[in-house]
């Protein structure tokens, strides 16, 4: 890419060209601005989240809690929980990455309801303020999973208005994953058929059938806490005969398949990443696509492994047990195709493929970890202690923002129409990378051992486990700032990006860096399959246009 | 060196726990094989597939068919094997044997409140007899607690307004930790103990010599049987009005209820009637009972429920007056029997008795208390109150409160 | 493309109205199928507690009007008939109709409200709000407060969804009588009718589960 040439492409007109005002940001239509929007609020968020989890970790460098007071302690691991499944990895990818990318790379003008996508940005910021005002007013303690009867009538926090925060943040994401399934459904482009589409657009499809199916669940289920809390109803009081564990039946019917609207996405972005960094066609493309939707459908059906050990029926057990073992196949069966992808591909080591590789070997491990503890007698054991909180980290920090990182890597040039520095960025994935396994692998350890989450303080004993954790994680801090200073830095002085800087396939990089405001100079007309490196490939394609 | 000073692996103190840990063993194993070939591969393919021009792109897929059926076949097969497998310790961790003794255990804001069978009571700290089998039935005052011990691979939630329980064996003298695993409130990490498991010689000495041997729980319920006036309806004498369903052998079985259906009389069945009567009918009665809630504390429960309990449970040789521990002058409540808590060192169950119910027969039979003067006929085929409850019979023959006295 | 292009409501990034109109149709019915799972929690709640609390629901439904609910839905059943025929008025050109159903719908999503709003008054009066000044005088009145909590919570949620739809037909009124709507194009009135008609039907659910239901059983 040289210089001039690609200084070029940066004066075109593009959508970052048009109109410079507030209000063309704040008012408007183009998926690719409000992806900008919610890039930077989740952004906001992620820091706030992760100034909690320092927090926490450094008082819990030592047993008997000598940084913060106890009630401080709840309100920090409420907060970062809260703050960091509601407000940044349920709209992480679908919201900034799917934003951007699904419309262009099913060749649209826009997403479907472009007004309504605007309105769903609003509306997450209205939730992070109804959340953020809970905050500054003195927090909330119940934990993100606000289990009555502590929530409805035990806590001191601002439940009300945590809940409520979260509530309407729900219908953020619910209109997000309205707007993407009728776009897949009615925006493609000519050609553009089902088994063309690149599997990031089927991940996303797979997530927002969650989005629209569970998130309202949820919503309706804080409501009600916050009724009972408010007007001291008795939905879920066991004094007037309610059902605490009804909560968490509802809690979790959206809750556990959350985590696959954190991951799924994540997924798609590493089939991209591993597609454009061997240069081949992802390897059992109809299996990846599927195990997609299987994972949305089954996810629906394992929230009861959440309950193992409430004193739910252990018939019921026994079939949530074998059920969210059954969820592991589709995620075993993407994991083996990546790694397949690989064979006698063309591989390179640039920033993003070392995202999507260090995805693949902690997703491994968190997927592993859960199928031990989906396992009855041993998640007796495990249940509510750090093993726990260690798995769902290695899912959704190492594989949801491996995967949003890896995605931002890859896609940047794209969107900002710069280039980034390569070897910072490198160490940078280095660092998170290590840092992570030094903060979350103790955990494991520390698990078995038995300590619980969500002490404030613990036995002496604990203690080294817990340095290493520490000292994990202030590397993992310094890895996720340093490529938020390489990206504030890019943006104003990075070298410009050509069209397609990786020689990557798919519409995203056939128009110009960045993209023009309908995405499309031409309106595109498919002609191949999703990931046409070989030649052979577009036979492939062609075969599918016939037989749809 | 250091690695030797830090701790990976908990002790292992229960009967489960050396069967959980083979367990976690295999899986860990499974893990790293796994993990370890998915690494190999990756590092492999990255080196030998380097790519090496510009513009080089990757060779075209072949078809692998057998590749995704191997690899979704085989995680499959490995997870059903040890999904029966945890399934079938999970059961058995959910049945506990039939000579398991029972300790209470009720958990509040922040701290626990344990009672054994001999009456002792304990705060956050819970001593058993190592080699004896122990079921803890628990429940909590407030918000839901869970009772945890890691060296016994053991955990429960303990949850307001119902019961569960848990059963151990411990087979290694220590003391171990205990935790309360679900989150509770501001004091949540402080709401720690610990179990004491002691030789069975030592424990009985504790158990005598302990601070506040009090009343047996049998016993104290017994008492409260007469504060809260259940004898009133649930104990029958010669013409009195039968206003409640008995109780003798109620525990464990089916009962037949109002509106169709049955229930089995577990612990929170009998919580449940005494706090919520209107809830569940049994069948035959009208529902005339007053409602209990907010005028009973938890442990209060937990000790009628034990005597209720009891009620069953006497085995027919029992003399029912046994040699007085140190609770046995409270124990004359009902009646002029004497209801002794268990000798320290013979932990079986007091047979606390006041319905003498001398025969089959006699027992009253579920009916409509329209009817209460007069006697079930004789030869009803009915024992205890619900129907089907031979075995309860021959346990009280010798047995005769004098108050509540023999209906003939 | 080329057919439709020059229609005033094409939006600049849908190729065609077909398009257009097949996406916000399909957007709509996404959107109901959320709307389901919605209630779909208050429903599970409420059916779990009737079937453990049976006697006492069945008991404190009696303390519901079912004069006054079977006039709602009554009400409700015609104003979907005057929704379906706004839609009808447009298929066939004709613009005033549009109005005068839009108009008789609202009213009667109005006279809803209204005779709901005299139930509640009634519950208030008779201190079946629940709350502190909850008062019940039969059996286990802490379980007849979970009924009135329940009943309330989905009453009222199904009573904003209605505050919604009439809302959202009184915007419709202005560009009915400006002639926006036509056999062409009449979109949003037929995506404002479906949402009509779903929060018809969770009243055909809530008013038997509610109300009728058990109240034979003595």
């Amino acid at each position: 890419m040289s210089t001039d040439a690609a200084t070029a492409t940066l004066d075109r007109p593009n959508y970052l060209h048009d109109g410079y005002g507030w209000k063309s940001w704040l008012l408007t239509r183009d998926h690719k601005r409000i992806a900008i929007l919610y890039l930077v609020s989740i952004t906001v968020m992620f820091g706030l989240g992760g100034i909690f989890a320092m927090l926490i970790r450094l008082h819990l460098l030592t047993p008997d809690g000598e940084l913060v007071q106890a009630a401080t302690y709840n309100r920090l691991f409420t907060m970062h929980g809260v703050i960091m499944v509601f407000f940044f990895l349920v709209p992480s990818i679908p919201a900034t990455l799917g934003n951007f990318f699904v419309p262009i790379m099913i060749g649209a003008k826009d997403l479907a309801f472009p007004r309504i996508n605007l309105l769903s940005w609003y509306i997450y910021v209205l939730g992070g303020v109804l959340t953020l005002w809970a905050l500054i007013h003195g927090g909330v303690d119940t934990g993100w999973t606000f289990y009555t009867p502590f929530s409805t009538t035990y806590s001191n926090g601002y439940v009300v208005s945590t809940a409520l925060g979260v509530f309407v943040a729900g219908f953020s994401s619910i209109l997000t994953g309205l707007n993407f399934i009728v776009t897949v459904h009615r925006m493609r482009a000519p050609g553009m058929t089902w088994f063309r589409l690149p599997l990031f657009v089927w991940s996303q499809y797979a997530t927002s059938l969650i989005m629209v199916l569970g998130t309202p669940v949820i919503a309706v289920t804080l409501l009600m806490v916050a009724a009972e809390r408010v007007l001291h109803l008795g939905l879920f009081d066991p004094r007037l005969g309610g059902d605490p564990i009804l909560f968490q039946h509802l809690f979790w019917f959206y809750s556990h398949p959350a985590v696959y609207i954190m991951v799924l996405p994540g997924m798609g972005v590493i089939s991209e990443l591993i597609a454009a960094f061997a240069r081949k066609r992802v390897f059992g493309y109809r299996f990846v696509a599927f195990s997609s939707i299987a994972i949305a459908v089954l996810g629906f059906l394992v929230w009861g492994h959440h309950l193992f050990i409430t004193g739910q029926s252990v018939y019921a057990a026994t079939v949530f047990s074998v059920l969210s073992m059954l969820v592991a196949v589709p995620s075993a069966i993407k994991v083996f195709n990546w790694t397949a992808t690989l064979y006698e591909g063309s591989l390179s080591t640039q920033t993003p493929m070392l995202y999507a590789l260090g995805f693949i070997g902690l997703f491994t491990i968190g997927g592993l970890t859960g199928v031990m503890i989906a396992t009855l007698g041993i998640d007796v054991h495990l249940h509510d202690t750090y093993f726990i909180i260690a798995h769902f980290h290695y899912v959704m920090v190492g594989g949801t923002i491996m995967a949003y990182m890896g995605g931002l890597h890859y896609w940047w040039p794209k969107m900002t129409g710069r280039l980034y520095p390569g070897s910072l960025s490198k160490l940078s994935a280095l660092l998170i990378f290590v840092g992570f396994n030094l903060t979350f692998f103790p955990q494991f350890i520390l698990g078995y051992l038995g300590m619980p989450r969500r002490y404030w303080s613990y036995p002496p004993e604990f203690q080294v486990w817990n340095v290493l954790s520490t000292a994990g994680a202030s590397i993992l801090g310094i890895g996720y700032l340093l490529p938020a200073c390489y990206f504030l830095w890019s943006m104003t002085r990075g070298p410009a990006a050509d069209a397609n800087p990786w020689g990557a396939k798919g519409l995203e990089w056939q128009t110009t860096s960045p993209p023009p405001t309908y995405n499309f100079d031409t309106p595109p007309v498919v002609t191949e399959g999703a990931y046409a490196y070989a030649a052979e490939e577009h036979v492939v394609g062609q075969r599918e246009v016939q037989g749809a | 060196m250091l690695a030797l000073a830090l701790p990976f692996f908990p002790e292992e103190a229960s009967s489960i726990a050396g069967e959980v840990d083979l367990m976690f063993a295999i899986w860990l194993a499974v893990s790293l094989f796994f993990t370890a070939l998915i690494a190999g591969l990756i590092v492999y393919f990255m080196v030998r597939y380097h790519r090496r021009s510009a513009d080089e792109v990757g060779k075209p897929e072949k078809a692998g068919m057998w590749l995704e059926i191997t690899w979704s076949v085989v995680p499959l097969g490995i997870m059903l094997a040890m999904f029966g497998w945890g399934a079938r310790l999970f059961f058995e961790l959910h049945r506990p044997p039939a000579n398991a003794v029972e300790y209470w255990g009720i958990g509040k804001q922040w701290m626990w409140k344990f009672e054994h069978p001999e009456g002792n009571r304990e705060i956050n700290h819970l001593h058993v007899p190592l080699g004896q089998t122990i079921k803890m039935t628990l429940t909590s005052e407030d918000v839901i607690h869970d009772f945890a011990v890691p060296a016994f691979r053991l955990k429960q939630d303990v949850n307001p307004g119902m019961y569960t329980t848990v059963w151990f064996k411990a087979d290694r003298i220590g003391t171990y930790h205990l935790f309360c695993d679900q989150y509770c409130g501001a004091e949540h990490s402080k709401m720690r103990g610990s179990i004491t498991v002691m030789d069975p010689r030592d424990y009985a000495a504790w158990v005598a010599g302990g601070a506040a041997p009090g009343t047996s729980a049998v016993a104290a319920g017994a008492q409260l049987f007469q504060t809260f006036a259940c004898h009133t309806c649930h104990v029958y004498g010669p013409g009195w009005v039968a206003r409640g369903p008995g109780l003798q052998g109620l525990y464990g079985r089916q009962v037949p209820l109002e509106g169709g259906g049955s229930v089995l009389a577990d612990e929170s069945y009998i919580r449940e009637s005494i706090l919520q009567p209107m809830a569940k009918i049994v069948r035959g009665w009208q529902p005339v009972m007053p409602t209990y809630q907010g005028q009973i504390s938890e442990e209060q429960l937990v000790d009628l429920i034990a005597y209720i309990k009891s009620m069953g449970e006497a085995p027919p040789q029992n003399p029912g007056i046994m040699p007085g521990a140190p609770g046995a002058g409270t124990a004359g409540a009902v009646g002029g029997t004497a209801l002794a808590p268990t000798a320290p060192t013979a932990p079986t169950e007091p047979a606390a008795p006041i319905t003498a119910a001398p025969a089959g027969p006699a027992a009253p039979g579920p009916r409509p208390p329209s009817i209460p003067s007069i006697a079930p006929p004789p030869g009803a085929g009915t024992s205890g109150s619900l129907r089907h409850a031979p075995e309860a019979v021959s346990t009280t023959t010798a047995l005769t409160a004098a108050r509540a006295g023999g209906r003939k | 493309m080329p057919s439709h292009a020059a229609h005033v409501a094409l939006q600049h990034h849908f190729d065609d109205l077909d398009q257009q109109k097949e996406a916000s149709t399909f957007g709509m019915w996404v959107f109901l199928v959320t709307e389901i799972l919605f209630f779909g929690g208050l429903f599970t709640t409420y059916v779990i507690y009737r079937q453990r609390f049976h006697g006492v629901f069945v008991e404190a439904s009696r303390h519901l009007d079912v004069k006054w609910g079977g006039i709602n839905t009554a009400v409700l059943i015609t104003s979907s008939l005057t929704m379906a025929l706004a839609i009808w008025s447009a298929q066939v050109n004709r613009r005033k109709l549009i109005v005068v159903f839009l108009l008789l719908t609202m009213v009667l999503g109005s006279v809803f409200l209204g005779i709901k709003v005299v139930e509640y008054g009634d519950k208030f009066t008779h201190h079946l709000v629940p709350g502190v000044n909850f008062q019940y005088a039969g059996e286990h009145p802490e379980q007849a407060e979970m009924f009135f909590s329940l009943y309330f919570c989905m009453t009222g949620l199904h009573a904003l969804h209605m505050v919604i739809g009439v809302t959202l037909l009184g915007v419709l009124i202005y560009p009915s009588w400006k002639g926006r709507y036509s056999a062409a194009w009449h979109n949003p009135l037929e995506c404002s009718g479906l949402y009509w008609h779903f929060v018809d039907i969770v009243w055909i659910f809530l008013f038997p589960l509610l109300y009728l239901i058990g109240r034979h059983v003595s």
